[in-house]
């Protein structure tokens, strides 16, 4: 018996959301006595997993597997819980966590949890919480299936360290066929992305148009942030439809977001609700954004923001 | 090509979202429903599909008969014809088992959903469904084209966008981009009337056991009030991040 990890490993480095996945799996492994295994594909430092409390990890080495398959994947996932008796299956929630999850439980016949927030509050029955309608609410679901997949919501359980003496294995899964073949990736490279920033600094109509924009780009920069936009902004062509954030843009779970001249709109706030810290710079004291974030100035963007850049420029200098 | 459109009917973004019976059910009270904003996107691209490239559309859905106004609304889209799975699910495995089953009997070359249902947030049930009936599967669409049963289809990757080729039978799960929100179709009043003499069927649903389901809902605990800090004391504010918050 055993829980299983897939630690993704991305251009073959794992991301913190990989070290976030074992930290949840070895909690887990440890509420039901068995031991945690990491699955690992092209890693270059497998190794590392043992810091968060693998005992046992899993390598997978193949150059058919250096561009990502859902179906593929899955299957693999499959072959490994299967050898290792797996009784729960972590899979994160980066994009390809996303896709391959639900195939994942199909293929082992097992109930499936997405979105879940925090380690099991019972284990018989089999109890996790989620999130559900978009961070306004939490949902605890029982997983009654003998096998259980969890997809786990990033920056929600956090990274513990739990240093193991991990055994490592190198394995040969069988390589299905899959049907969907990649033909071309475009990504903007040396850019923090939405999906892996700590801090995303965001910008809304508040700064009246793209020639504005240096400010947040500005901010960013110091604060080594990704860059995000309400939805009239990228709908307006003052940026890239990739950086429009909210319920039907992309979701945001960073550490710390800051909006800038953003109303805080239901459809916005619902998409970066899952960030823990939000801060909002708004000249309109009854703007909505106020309801809902945790530091807040009432102040002209244009004035407040340069200043901010300054300051933190000062801060870091000093604390780094 | 035979296209079918899964159809999520969940609350309106901007409902209260209150519990009730315990807070072991959601509270319908005063909740308009909808077509899940993601299938818009499926459902007006599949529309295209048939305008552009002759092709029949369906819409299904799994859900009570509360469901029906919602279909009728895509059907005067410009859907073809109707069916409802006449049972309320438990989780996504279940809809995607049902589904599957009428899938199976019907023989489509296509089936387009959402992402995900804006209300659990999901994103479960179109990879379960392509796995249960082997079709090839792609996530988080933002455009596809088809010919001659080669698809071609753009996808989201944390960082940006992937060129992605399959063939049909497929089932593509997406979003903004399917088509732009301003190809989005609306009905008309002709559509409307038309709509009524579109063909509704009922399917009765298998038993499935169920794999997961939701015992209780909690709310978040109230949130603090916002600390607001002076324009003028920005130093404040870093202190705050800095020593009280710890993201900066
Ligand atoms: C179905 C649906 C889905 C939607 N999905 C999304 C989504 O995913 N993401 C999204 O963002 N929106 C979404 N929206 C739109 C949403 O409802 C709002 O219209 C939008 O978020 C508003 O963007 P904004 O805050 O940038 O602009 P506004 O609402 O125009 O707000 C601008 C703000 O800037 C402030 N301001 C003005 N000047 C300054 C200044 N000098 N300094 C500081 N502040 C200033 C103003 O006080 C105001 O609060 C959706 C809407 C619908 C109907
Ligand atoms: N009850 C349902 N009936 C039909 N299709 C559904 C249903 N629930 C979800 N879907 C489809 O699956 C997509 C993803 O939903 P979910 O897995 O619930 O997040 C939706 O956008 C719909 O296209």
């Amino acid at each position: 018996m055993s829980v299983l990890v897939f630690a993704e490993a991305s251009e073959g480095k794992f991301k913190k959301i990989a070290f976030e996945a074992v930290s949840y799996g070895k909690k887990v492994a440890e509420q039901l006595g068995v031991s945690l295994v990491a699955l690992t594909i092209n890693a270059d430092n497998a190794a590392e997993l043992a810091a968060y409390g693998a005992a046992k990890i899993i390598k997978v080495n193949n150059e058919v597997l250096k561009s990502f398959d859902a179906k593929i994947t899955a299957n693999i996932i499959q072959q490994v819980a299967e050898k290792e008796a797996s009784q729960v299956v972590v899979i994160d929630s980066s994009s390809n966590g996303l896709y391959l999850a639900p195939l994942v439980a199909v293929n082992l016949n097992a109930g499936f949890a997405s979105n879940v927030m925090a380690a099991p509050s019972s284990t018989t029955p089999f109890v996790v919480k989620r999130k559900a309608f978009s961070n306004k609410a939490f949902n605890n679901t029982e997983i009654n299936t003998e096998v259980k997949v969890i997809g786990l919501a990033k920056n929600s359980f956090g990274i513990f360290e739990n240093n193991t003496t991990a055994s490592e294995e190198d394995f040969s899964p069988e390589i299905i066929a899959s049907g969907v073949s990649s033909v071309g990736v475009n990504k903007a490279s040396g850019k923090v992305t939405i999906a892996d920033a700590e801090i995303v600094v965001s910008g809304g109509r508040g700064l009246k148009g793209p020639e504005n924009w240096g400010l947040i780009e500005d901010l960013a920069e110091v604060l080594d942030a990704a860059l995000a936009c309400s939805k009239p902004v990228s709908d307006l062509g003052w940026r890239p439809h990739g950086e429009h954030v909210g319920q039907t843009g992309k979701p945001v779970a960073s550490n710390l977001y800051i909006a800038i001249g953003i109303s805080g709109a239901i459809q916005h706030v619902a998409g970066i609700n899952a960030s823990k810290v939000k801060v909002v710079i708004n000249t309109d004291p009854e703007a909505p954004f106020f309801k809902v974030a945790d530091y807040g100035i009432v102040g002209d963007a244009f004035e407040v923001v340069p200043e901010l850049i300054e300051k933190l420029k000062a801060f870091k200098a000093q604390n780094s | 090509m035979k296209i079918l459109v899964c159809i999520s009917h969940v609350p309106d973004t901007t409902s209260k979202i209150n519990f009730t019976d315990n807070n072991s059910a959601f509270d319908t009270t005063g909740v308009q429903y909808v077509i899940n904003p993601y299938d818009e996107f499926a459902l007006s691209r599949a529309m295209w599909f048939k305008e552009k490239q002759g092709a029949t559309v369906t819409v299904i859905t799994v859900g009570n008969a509360t469901t029906e106004p919602t279909l009728r609304k895509c059907l005067a889209i410009g859907a073809d014809d109707a069916i409802r799975i006449n049972t309320e699910a438990l989780d996504g495995f279940q809809v995607a088992k049902e589904l599957a089953e009428v899938a199976k009997a019907n023989a489509y070359d296509l089936i387009l959903t959402g992402r995900e249902s804006i209300d659990y947030n999901g994103a479960m049930v179109p990879g379960m469904l392509a796995a249960l009936l082997d079709f090839n599967f792609i996530n988080a669409c933002v455009g596809v084209e088809i010919e001659s049963g080669a698809v071609t289809a753009s996808k989201e990757i944390d960082g940006g966008t992937e060129t992605l080729a399959t063939t049909l039978p497929a089932v593509i799960a997406g979003q903004k981009g399917l088509v732009e929100e301003k190809d989005l179709r609306i009905p008309n009043m002709r559509g409307i009337m038309m709509a009524r003499k579109k063909p509704l069927a009922i399917v009765e649903p298998q038993t499935i056991e169920v794999a997961t389901k939701a015992i209780n809902f909690e709310k978040p605990a109230e949130k603090s009030a916002c600390k607001l800090v002076d324009a003028s004391n920005i130093d404040g504010l870093i202190d705050l991040l800095h020593n009280e918050a710890k993201v900066i």
